[in-house]
């Protein structure tokens, strides 16, 4: 229970299933603020006392359970740690992974429940094959992406109670009925380990700031950057070129060099990206089998999937959109569909240009 | 049924405790005003006052009432230090003290340049006259534990008195812990100490021997001028202005004379309901251990190690299992913290996550030491199961 409206209905409508439920406050930072700011929604003493006031509502008992450890390691270190290393990493799905659906579930096990319940937006069905993961009714609040990293184990031991919800106005008039104070809470978007949402000066505080150069594909200098790590493959903004395209065009980030501490721009076409691929990947249910598969493919939260055909060869997946992405990052995670149902995720560790670049300063690997 | 065995946090109401809150509470009368109204409230504070004075060991004009513990204290420490000697400057500060007590230490260290000595404990959080001792000369204040909050040992309040006094240093007792539990006595305490110096403040609190929340005392020596932390209308020696609490005052003396009148029974018959729960941990868990001194402790206190069982984890399991007990302190959003006194013992942070205290108090019976006893066992085999887990995996 995060203190947020979500996880509120969630423990509710799970109390009144007839479950014997818990109410748990995850600690993710021993530094949380005690106001909360903004839109973060979570670690600080105020969410957490909303999310008590919800528990004393529902007449459940309501504990704080400390991963701060787990989630510095798994979360917070691991997402400086792909920056640094040139990628854009996605720390709500690491939490997932590795914090709601991992620690949290253990202790839970460990402890004798059953299943952990969250206010996620997806759906769980049981089909002949096993547990599936679908997308929520609701495609607009529809959180199927970030829980793709979910594997069978996982999913065996969650329990989704908005997933058929057809609208958040819903689950907030049912929250404001249920007399939960959290019914016109804000929704938080930013991520919350970042106080104030300014991603690029925590990272340049906990990595450090080094000029560097940004060059065209040419190997060109065209203009300084003070740290690589600051750039996302596609970013158009705030690149302060000194030298004009030739051609007048804006460019864009199309590769960021973090050894090097160098970022590559150049022509929107030129992010064109034909194939993705990665070695870091789970199933969201039945295990896929090795081979060629069609599928729909989505490679961020709020993307539109896209139709794509798929390998899975020696450890190795490998997807072809229908029409080539318009810039993919290292590190974002790719989650695969068929139709509503997760098939998997996979990292993406490898892209491959939708188009042959003439004078290019090297494969983009 | 629930099993409260958190006595230490705060223990029962009184009945009788009440019943002089309710009454004091209907009256009007704002103990400072001149009409009679205001006198009568006047006549029950100070006889409230002078009945604490009695149980406390000192004179009524000695007895400043406060919000509670973490008020005394704080008035007590600052309002000692900002009275300081010149020429002096340090707190002398025994490891394992009352949160109250050490952060009100960090802020004078922080905000107005105090220095601070620390003084070592035990193996048993015990202090020692020695080490203590040794860190007074030329301090500007020192403080100590009557006797640990946490462990339960009791330390030589009347040495550390001596001591202080012998090294001219004014001296803070915190009290809060041990006030109805063990015999206390600011008079003896002080001794024969003249002037400024020696045992100059004693910290106790109403909720721990079941009074109301948010009463307590600080007992300030007639020798002693700190300096106040509040300004206003000069009230109780101008060192705490504030319209008085009539009702709090009587609630916390009627609960200090019958804590004061038991005392000794009640410390007999909780020690022993202690020695039960130790006994059955032992002879089910042979590898726990009771941690703080074996004998000299706080009758009511059972605090112990299980090794490889988190106390967090055991204390949830527990409360599951309707018994409430406590693993010593908590952050503000309720996270268990590994307790600091555990680790001033000499023990490693993995120990001092591995503690859980039972506190036993005027409403524990044998069936309650027998519920938790069979409890127990379930939760720290469950615990260790968990942590074993957890440690394969980092």
């Amino acid at each position: 229970m995060s203190g947020g409206v979500d996880s509120a209905v969630a423990a509710a409508r799970a109390v009144e299933a007839g479950h014997e439920v818990i109410g748990v406050h995850l600690a993710l930072s021993r530094a949380g603020g005690t106001l909360r700011t903004g839109s973060r929604g979570c670690c600080t003493i105020e969410d957490a006392m909303d999310a008590r006031r919800v528990a004393d509502v529902l007449g459940i008992p309501f504990y704080v359970w400390d991963f701060s450890e787990r989630f510095r390691q798994d979360v917070v270190d691991d997402f400086i740690a792909e920056y640094q290393a040139g990628r854009t990493p996605n720390p709500c799905m690491r939490c997932n992974q590795y914090i709601k659906f991992a620690a949290l579930l253990e202790r839970g096990l460990e402890l004798g429940y059953d299943a952990v319940c969250t206010g996620h937006y997806a759906k769980l069905v049981d089909g002949p094959q096993g547990r599936e993961l679908h997308r929520a009714s609701e495609a607009a609040k529809d959180q199927s992406y970030v829980l793709g990293v979910l594997t069978a184990e996982q999913l065996a031991h969650t329990y989704f109670p908005l997933g058929d919800t057809p609208s958040k106005d819903l689950v907030r008039a049912e929250a404001e009925r249920r007399g939960l104070a959290v019914a016109k809470k804000p929704d938080s978007y930013d991520i919350c380990f970042i106080p104030d949402g300014d991603t690029r000066g925590w990272l340049a505080d906990k990595v450090g700031e080094a000029d560097g150069e940004i060059v065209d594909r040419s190997g060109a200098v065209v203009g300084t950057h003070h740290g690589a790590h600051s750039y996302t493959v596609g970013q158009r903004r705030g690149l302060q070129l000194g030298v004009p395209a030739p051609d007048g065009k804006p460019r864009f980030v199309l590769e960021v060099q973090p050894v090097a501490n160098r970022v590559v721009v150049g022509p929107k076409e030129a992010l064109a990206t034909a194939e993705i691929a990665g070695e870091r990947f789970s199933w969201a249910g039945r295990d896929q089998e090795e081979g060629a598969f069609d599928c729909e493919v989505q490679i961020r939260a709020h993307a539109d999937p896209v139709p794509a055909q798929a390998w899975f060869t020696d450890g190795v997946v490998t997807v072809r959109p229908e029409q080539p992405f318009d810039g993919v990052a290292p590190g974002q995670t790719a989650v695969l569909y068929d139709g509503t149902r997760v098939i998997g995720q996979f990292t993406i560790d490898r892209t491959v240009s939708a188009v042959p670049v003439p004078e290019t300063v090297g494969a983009r690997s | 049924m629930t099993v409260y065995l958190d006595h230490a946090a705060t223990t029962p109401l009184r009945d009788e405790a009440r019943e002089a809150w309710l009454d004091a509470a209907a009256r009007v009368g704002n103990a400072s005003s001149i009409h009679r109204a205001g006198q009568d409230a006047r006549r029950l504070l100070e006889e409230s006052r002078e009945r604490l004075a009695a149980t406390l060991g000192c004179d009524p004009i000695e007895v400043v009432l406060t919000s509670g513990g973490t008020e005394s204290v704080n008035t007590a420490l600052k309002g000692l230090w900002w009275a300081r000697a010149d020429d002096t400057d340090a707190i002398v500060l025994p490891d394992g003290e009352h949160h109250a007590t050490l952060d009100t230490v960090q802020w004078l260290h922080e905000h107005e340049g105090a220095q601070v000595r620390p003084v070592g404990v035990d193996a048993a959080a015990r202090i020692p006259i020695e080490g203590f001792a040794a860190a007074l000369p030329g301090a500007a204040v020192a403080t100590a534990l009557v006797a640990n909050n946490e462990v339960g040992t009791i330390n030589d309040a009347a040495g550390l008195a001596a001591a202080a006094g012998d090294a001219d240093v004014p001296l803070h007792l915190d009290a809060v812990s041990a006030f109805g539990h063990i015999p206390v006595s600011f008079r003896e305490w002080r001794g024969e100490t003249k002037g400024q110096t020696g045992l100059c403040a004693l910290s106790v609190s109403a909720h721990k021997i079941g009074g109301p929340v948010g009463v307590g005392a600080l007992v300030v020596s007639r020798h002693a001028n700190p300096t106040a932390l509040l300004q206003g209308g000069g009230q109780q020696r101008a060192l705490r202005s504030g319209t008085q609490d009539v009702a709090g005052a009587a609630a916390f003396a009627v609960a200090a004379e019958l804590a004061l009148a038991e005392q000794q029974v009640e410390a007999a018959r909780l020690s022993a309901l202690r020695d039960r729960l130790v006994r059955g941990i032992h002879s089910s868990m042979p590898d726990a251990e009771l941690l703080g001194d074996a004998t000299d402790r706080l009758p009511g206190n059972a605090h112990v190690l299980f090794p490889g069982a988190l106390g967090e984890t055991l204390l949830f399991l527990l409360d599951r299992a309707d018994v409430c007990a406590s693993t010593g302190s908590a952050c503000q959003a309720g996270i268990p913290e590994p307790s600091h006194v555990v680790r001033a013992m000499g023990r490693t942070d993995a120990e001092a996550r591995q503690v859980l205290r039972f506190t036993l108090g005027r409403t524990t019976t044998e069936a309650d030491i027998d519920a938790v006893l069979a409890a127990l066992p379930t939760a720290v085999e469950r615990a260790r199961a968990s942590g074993a887990r957890a440690a394969a995996r980092s």
